[in-house]
């Protein structure tokens, strides 16, 4: 004992200690994975949406003279769409080129669907078809405005209820059923505005198609108030108590200092909130797939049926033939959802670095 | 001794089962610089809190006995506790400017209480400003952050908040704990000028401090009143023991 406890050279020597070091390249290790997972699903999404870009420019001559010689009799061998003008039988004796044209086939009808993107047809499944993005895309912003429209004033004002006004025992109630609704599952929501929702708004408004955007967005509000509750509820009580009694010893009441001290102190929390609040509602999609009625309108509207964009891969990607045209879409729009909450994130993270540090650095 | 403002009648204050203050019994004078000292846990602090029933807020807190401000016991029934919290303000130990701007956070206290004509504001804001010395460094820069002042500043400024509502009384909660010397001396004669109009009631661990600004001084120990009594009595000729230990640094 007395050895060890001297200060000496070898007690203070530098020790390798085995369970430690495995410990922290197990964590490192785990988080690394969890990283590498994520970046994969992204490049995979983008991978299957590139081919769709393949167009071969080059090509094209050949593709025209290609394809005239389809027409003249090497039809059989196509596939997808345009089966349906062949002859059931094979007539050709020439394989080598079959790869080849399969490939030139894709790349014409890759070129026809990307000159429909930017339309607001959707029609993937017809003798002509047309991806046109514009009415699913607006169709995704309309639900989320309705849903946002409808969550953040709940959420927020909910949060300001537990936060400054309910007592204590209330607050330990609210606070974790209102969490519960956020494991709640999508599909029992969707079921439910499905059932029962749909009916009861339609019974209450009268308009025309019973499944639509303003039922799915309040369908979907269901999946985002936890969200937005939650979070705001953190960031206003996370508000240092100094300003609310500062606020309270100037003869501020109870609602005067929760509006006008504690709730633009919690700004940066709260916007958070909101854009996670719409990337869980833009991202839906078993809500969006069961309550807004899955019909690709372009219309102002919000008692019309809509498409939106998770809805539209949850609902085609089954069915798709893997490689075609349509999959290659259909990761597109992947892609951009990919984008769009990527680009929300960043938003909602530099927006509010930026914001915190004007409040608190006083710049 | 002058005029009494403020009259405490056997006030005892428990959180929970905690005895926090024993029969306190006290007068604070109008119009003086009154400071408690005592070790810290002693019960100034809370003390100072039930002067403008802060301590409501903590749910535990219970209170008996009397406070009177201007014969008036504020613990009554029929007292509306915002309105007496306009009366008696209040200056926290830790700066806490709100996240808006200098006149902002001055103009607040005039807000809430309903005033929203620009010039009454503006009026406000400058004599509050003046009234806590700090006008002349933030004159120029009204609508930037509070937060960028330094931390005296900040303090003045919370200061200025304060006297934006016009009390008759103002607690300060150890103002100057958390500042430096230079600071420290302005706010120090900031009291100094602000006792002509307001009575102040002042926690201070600094006992050079006490000796220097307050006119009164009360000894708590244990959530006891020592003593109480002129501020040179109690520092030169203290006529209890424990005191007498206090101030000459024998525990404490």
């Amino acid at each position: 004992m007395a050895e060890n406890t001297r200060f000496t050279a070898e007690s203070l020597k530098k020790k390798f200690r085995l369970s430690e070091f495995l410990a922290e390249k197990f964590i490192t290790g785990i988080a690394f994975l969890s990283i590498t997972i994520i970046v994969l699903i992204f490049v995979f999404v983008f991978r299957e949406a590139i081919p769709l870009f393949r167009t071969g420019k080059a090509k094209e001559v050949a593709v025209k003279e290609q394809v005239t010689k389809i027409n003249e009799g090497l039809k059989p061998e196509s596939y997808g769409d345009t089966v349906n003008q062949a002859s059931p039988v094979v007539v050709t004796n020439k394989p080598a080129p079959q790869a080849y044209d399969e490939d030139v086939i894709r790349q014409v009808e890759n070129k026809k669907a990307l000159k429909t993107l930017n339309t607001a047809t959707w029609q993937p499944v017809s003798d002509n078809p047309r991806y046109g993005l514009w009415s699913l895309f607006f169709g995704t912003l309309k639900v989320t405005l309705i849903a946002i429209l409808i969550a953040a004033p709940l959420g927020i004002l909910a949060a300001l209820f537990t936060s400054a006004f309910a007592p204590t025992w209330l607050r330990e109630i609210l606070k974790p059923a209102i969490e519960l609704l956020a494991g709640f599952p999508s599909v029992v929501i969707g079921f439910f505005a499905l059932m029962v929702m749909a009916s009861f708004f339609q019974d209450l408004f009268g308009y025309a198609s019973r499944l639509n955007a303003f039922v799915g967005g309040v369908a979907m509000s269901l999946a985002a108030i936890p969200i937005i509750y939650t979070i705001t509820e953190d960031a206003l009580s996370s508000v240092p108590a100094t300003y609310k009694e500062a606020s309270l010893a100037l003869g501020a009441n109870h609602w005067q200092t929760a509006f006008f001290v504690t709730l633009p102190a919690a700004t940066p929390g709260i916007f958070a909130s909101i854009l996670l609040g719409t990337g869980r509602v833009f991202g839906e999609t078993m809500i969006a797939l069961m309550a807004t009625g899955n019909a690709a309108l372009l219309s102002a509207n919000p008692f019309e049926s809509v498409r939106t964009l998770a809805a539209t891969i949850g609902a085609e990607m089954a069915e798709v033939v893997y490689g075609d045209t349509h999959y290659s879409v259909l990761f597109l729009i992947g892609a951009l959802l990919f984008i769009f909450s990527f680009g929300m994130n960043a938003l909602a993270e530099f927006y509010i670095k930026g914001r915190l540090m004007k409040r608190f650095m006083g710049r | 001794m002058k005029e009494i403002k403020i009259k405490i009648k056997d006030l005892t204050l428990h959180y929970g089962q905690k005895l926090a203050l024993n029969n306190i019994c006290l007068e604070i004078p109008d119009r003086r610089v009154t400071a408690l000292i005592g070790p810290s846990g002693c019960g100034k602090s809370t003390f100072l809190r039930t002067l403008n029933r802060m301590n409501d807020l903590i749910p535990s807190a219970r209170i008996s006995g009397e406070v009177l401000i201007d014969e008036l016991n504020i613990y009554d029934r029929n007292i509306d506790v915002v309105n007496l919290r306009k009366r008696v303000g209040m200056v926290f130990q830790k700066s806490n400017p709100f996240s808006k701007s200098i006149y902002e956070n001055v103009a607040y206290g005039p807000r809430i209480n309903g005033i929203n004509e620009r010039k009454v504001l503006d009026e406000i804001v400058e004599t509050s400003l003046k009234r806590a010395a700090i006008w002349n460094e933030v004159k120029d820069r009204l609508r930037d952050s509070a937060l960028g002042l330094s931390g005296g500043q900040q303090q003045r400024l919370c200061i200025a908040r304060t006297l934006s509502v016009n009390p008759d009384v103002i607690l300060m909660d150890e103002p100057a704990s958390a500042l430096d010397p230079l600071s420290t001396s302005k706010i120090e004669e900031l009291i100094h000028q602000l006792k002509e109009q307001y009575t102040i009631v002042i926690v201070t661990h600094n006992m050079q401090q006490a000796a220097r600004v307050s006119d009164y001084t009360a000894f708590f120990y244990l959530g006891e009143l020592i003593e109480f009594g002129k501020t040179k009595t109690i520092f030169t000729n203290p006529t209890i023991k424990q005191t007498e230990d206090y101030i000459t640094g024998r525990f404490g």
